[in-house]
């Protein structure tokens, strides 16, 4: 058992070895692995994020230290940003957010608020698109929402990854827009949510695109609108003519609902201004790689990049925002 | 079909390529050295070494890591035989006949029996995915939360009634599982349960914990109070112990035949491996003629539950790639990997990536083919490991559990929460609760919880979801059936004797 206990070290020693490379210098770098902590669980969009982003940055030898990705993701992700809350001034630790960010606290009722973390750069923000499977009449949005305000309340079911986060809050803000009450169904992640749509156990989901475009091109569901205030600008062909670029907007269907979310990247409190800015320069590099832009197009993100003062301002406006949202809905903890 | 073959013949090419064969080996030693410490787990292990494969072809890649997949499949059972450590959640039910039989010195039987079932159920599984996978792709796409809840309700029903303890230890220990699964986030409603304001329980009670403490360290204090030792005597080393063997394990094709289907409907209905393992386990006691000797080293108690949870685990890998659902936490890092490497799992990917799905399935043959082949002659070696003394053998053992333990979650509360299990392990022992329920219930009780919960939102909170169609009604019954089966045998009984008066 020794011999092979010894290999696998080994091997990992390897990869470190090859993860090593000279860097021009600067201020400041780490001096030892980078702990990368996902407040999600394996498998999810933060989750595939964390690990490209670890694999460019290997690839391309950006850092001169190893990153190692770590899931804490307890308590809707309370675990992971109470772990970084509590590193207190340490910048060998970073973490990638979701919208769980603002609505975990919110929800849970967990002592923690993102101004107890530092904030260092905007990757990218999430479209969410609503889709019904392709079995369905409903060609547009427009249909689907007449079929709704037809029957009675809690007729159409809605799917949706986690309980008081955005699919949730997407949904209630959906419900406003249309004075009609849809039965909302939580599942474990954005995949299944999607597979569920296809064998027909929900009317319909608002998942992220990444989570079913691949569902699209195989036929099996159907896109009717994107939660943003423009169509997004990827031309790519996924079904026959059809690419993301075609699928209109929630408002331009009557549906004034808009929601994006946060692809961020967050430090622990008391970091020197240098620390952030060796990981912003880091991230900004990761964003010239084609891997990345590869990334960006396959999931149809929006490729929005904000550090500094923007990005605290953005940040603001974002929280007050989940908070108006979720009062509304009645998705605050009770304490 | 035949389409099929012919491109599975094509994936043959591609698997056999000496540079994939190498991956392969590398894949399955890497696979069983991460089943063998407990905790570290499969999916961590793909987890870690996924940034290694992006430069390689998507195709060696997967190669790889599924390798480390089968390994970690193949190396849970070692431990399990050996010191009543479970590596993996899979390999819980081959504790309770693998480890009493490495305690009456056939340790070298047991591993053989648990790797030759392992590599055919997940033989058998691949000949499935070969001919049907279209067919099992559209019948998974069946199972809503209705559908999956009945799955869960059968494995739990069939543990009640099948079990060898009386009825309501069992249900007592099975609640209690249920109260510790309950900890944590409650998927449905986004609130904190039971949690009474700590920090450490936001993750609530992580199965591997429960049951590295429960069964390793519960076992250490049972062979401390009862001087030092293992029981049993010193297994002797034959290096033909793998031939001697399988001699005698073609008279027990029922059970593999019918371990395999259970493993295989399983693994599609994304139950999973855990639960296949324990219902094959359950049905093979009350089936078997055997069924009474179980849980004393029955070579029959391993093959049944290694046979159902490699065919579950293979066929798992079938949603995954034709609808894009994991059917295991390993099962959801491959399929990030998969889109890493550009490629989108899905309905479309067996028609625009045939050269890559064909040479995965290519090479889950040849994988489990170089697979065993290693791992038998690991045998002796593994086995010999039971001569060592137990005074010295002992704390290494309390090491790598407690390294199993923080590995899990990087965490050093669940080092002493795994203390905490051990002793609960024992004092359940000493008072005859069976542990196996408890540790299902950790298992699927958050799962079984969930897609109970789901069903209701989407009735209205009517019951009659569960008999809505005949999919769900059948297997309801079946779960009824299984879980009220004392009661009916009784009554039958009752009613022979009744008859002839």
């Amino acid at each position: 058992m020794n011999i092979f206990n010894a290999f696998g070290l080994g091997a990992i020693t390897a990869l470190g070895i090859t993860a090593m490379s000279l860097q021009p210098a600067a201020a400041w770098e780490p001096t030892k692995p980078v702990e990368f902590i996902v407040p999600a669980g394996t498998g999810g969009g933060a989750d595939q994020m964390a690990r490209t982003l670890q694999g460019i940055i290997a690839k391309h030898s950006l850092m001169s230290t190893q990153l190692v990705v770590i899931n804490k993701s307890g308590g809707a992700g309370g675990e992971g940003f109470l772990d970084v809350k509590n590193s207190k001034a340490n910048p060998h630790k970073i973490v990638i957010t979701l919208s769980n960010l603002f609505t975990t606290p919110l929800a849970t009722g967990i002592p923690f608020n993102w101004k107890d973390l530092t904030p260092v750069a905007m990757l990218a923000l999430d479209e969410f698109v609503l889709w019904v499977n392709a079995e369905k009449p409903y060609k547009t949005a427009q249909e689907y929402v007449t079929a709704i305000k037809a029957a009675p309340d809690g007729t159409f079911k809605m799917g949706g990854t986690g309980s008081k986060q955005e699919d949730q809050i997407i949904t209630v803000a959906f419900e406003k827009a249309i004075g009609k009450k849809l039965t909302y169904i939580p599942y474990k992640g954005g995949g299944e949510v999607a597979v569920q749509l296809v064998g027909g156990h929900v009317d319909s989901t608002v998942n992220n695109p990444i989570e079913a475009v691949s569902q699209w091109r195989g036929d099996k569901v159907r896109p009717l609108c994107v939660f943003d205030d423009k169509t997004l600008p990827y031309t790519d062909k996924i079904l026959g003519d059809l690419s993301w670029s075609s699928v209109p907007t929630c408002k331009s269907a009557g549906v004034d609902v808009e929601y994006l979310m946060l692809r961020g990247i967050f430090m622990p409190p008391g970091v020197s201004a240098e620390q952030v800015a060796y990981f912003v320069d880091l991230f900004k590099k990761v964003r010239e790689t084609p891997e990345w832009q590869q990334l960006m197009k396959d999931g149809a993100f929006n490729p929005t990049f904000m550090a500094g003062p923007e990005f605290v301002s953005w940040l603001e406006g974002s929280e007050k925002n989940h908070k108006a949202l979720m009062q509304e809905a009645g998705f605050i903890a009770g304490n | 079909m035949f389409d099929n073959f012919i491109n599975l013949y094509h994936g043959f090419a591609i698997a056999s390529d000496p540079f994939n064969i190498l991956l392969m080996a590398v894949g399955i030693l890497l696979g069983v050295i991460i089943g063998v410490l407990p905790g570290l787990g499969g999916a961590n292990g793909v987890a870690i070494l996924l940034p290694l494969t992006f430069s390689m072809s998507p195709t060696s890649a997967i190669i790889l890591l599924t390798c480390i997949y089968w390994g970690a499949l193949f190396g849970g059972a070692i431990t399990s035989v050996l010191f009543n450590i479970p590596g993996e959640p899979w390999s819980v039910a081959t504790t309770f006949d693998g480890h009493p039989m490495a305690r009456n010195g056939k340790a070298g039987e047991a591993l053989t029996a648990a790797f030759t079932s392992s590599f055919v159920g997940a033989f058998v599984a691949v000949i499935m995915i070969t001919l049907i996978a279209p067919l099992v792709a559209r019948f998974a796409l069946q199972f809503g939360p209705a559908e999956k809840f009945a799955v869960y309700f059968l494995a739990f029903a069939s543990f009640v009634g099948m079990s060898k303890e009386p009825p309501a230890k069992t249900i007592v220990s099975m609640m209690i599982g249920f109260a510790l699964a309950a900890v944590g986030l409650d998927m449905v409603t986004g609130q904190l349960r039971l949690t009474f304001g700590s920090e450490e329980l936001l993750n609530g009670f992580d199965f591997l914990i429960a049951v590295i403490g429960l069964f390793g360290i519960g076992e250490i204090l049972l062979t401390m109070e009862e001087g030092l030792e293992f029981r049993g005597k010193a297994a002797k080393i034959d290096p033909k112990v793998v031939l001697k063997t399988w001699a005698t394990l073609p008279r027990y094709w029922a059970t593999s035949l019918r371990s395999c289907i259970i493993g295989c409907w399983m693994g599609i209905t994304p139950a999973g491996a855990t639960p296949a393992s324990f219902m094959a386990y359950g049905i093979a006691k009350r089936v078997s003629k055997n069924g009474k000797n179980f849980g004393n080293g029955e070579i029959e108690g391993v093959i049944a539950p290694e046979t159902a949870a490699h065919a579950a685990g293979t066929s798992a890998m079938l949603p995954m790639l034709a609808l894009g659902v994991p059917g295991s936490p390993t099962a959801a890092v491959l399929l990030g990997g998969l889109l890493i490497w550009g490629l989108q799992p899905g309905p479309m990917l067996f028609v625009e990536q045939s050269e890559f799905v064909w040479g995965l399935i290519a090479s889950m043959y040849l994988g489990n083919v170089v697979g065993l082949l290693l791992v038998l002659t690991t045998v002796p070696l593994f086995a010999s490991i039971l001569r060592i003394p137990f005074s010295i053998i002992a704390p290494v053992i309390l090491v790598i559990c407690a390294i199993g333990a923080y590995t899990v979650n990087n965490n050093v509360f669940d080092v002493l929460m795994m203390m905490v299990f051990g002793v609960l392990g024992y004092l359940l022992k000493k008072t005859s609760y069976p542990l196996a329920p408890l540790v299902l219930a950790i298992v699927l009780g958050d799962s079984a919880e969930e897609a109970f919960r789901q069903s209701l939102l989407g009735s209205g909170g009517s019951l009659g979801v569960f008999f809505s169609n005949p999919l769900v009604s059948t297997i309801m019954v079946l779960g009824l059936v299984a879980g009220l089966w004392p009661l009916i045998s009784n009554a039958i009984g009752r009613f022979r004797v009744a008859q002839p008066a």
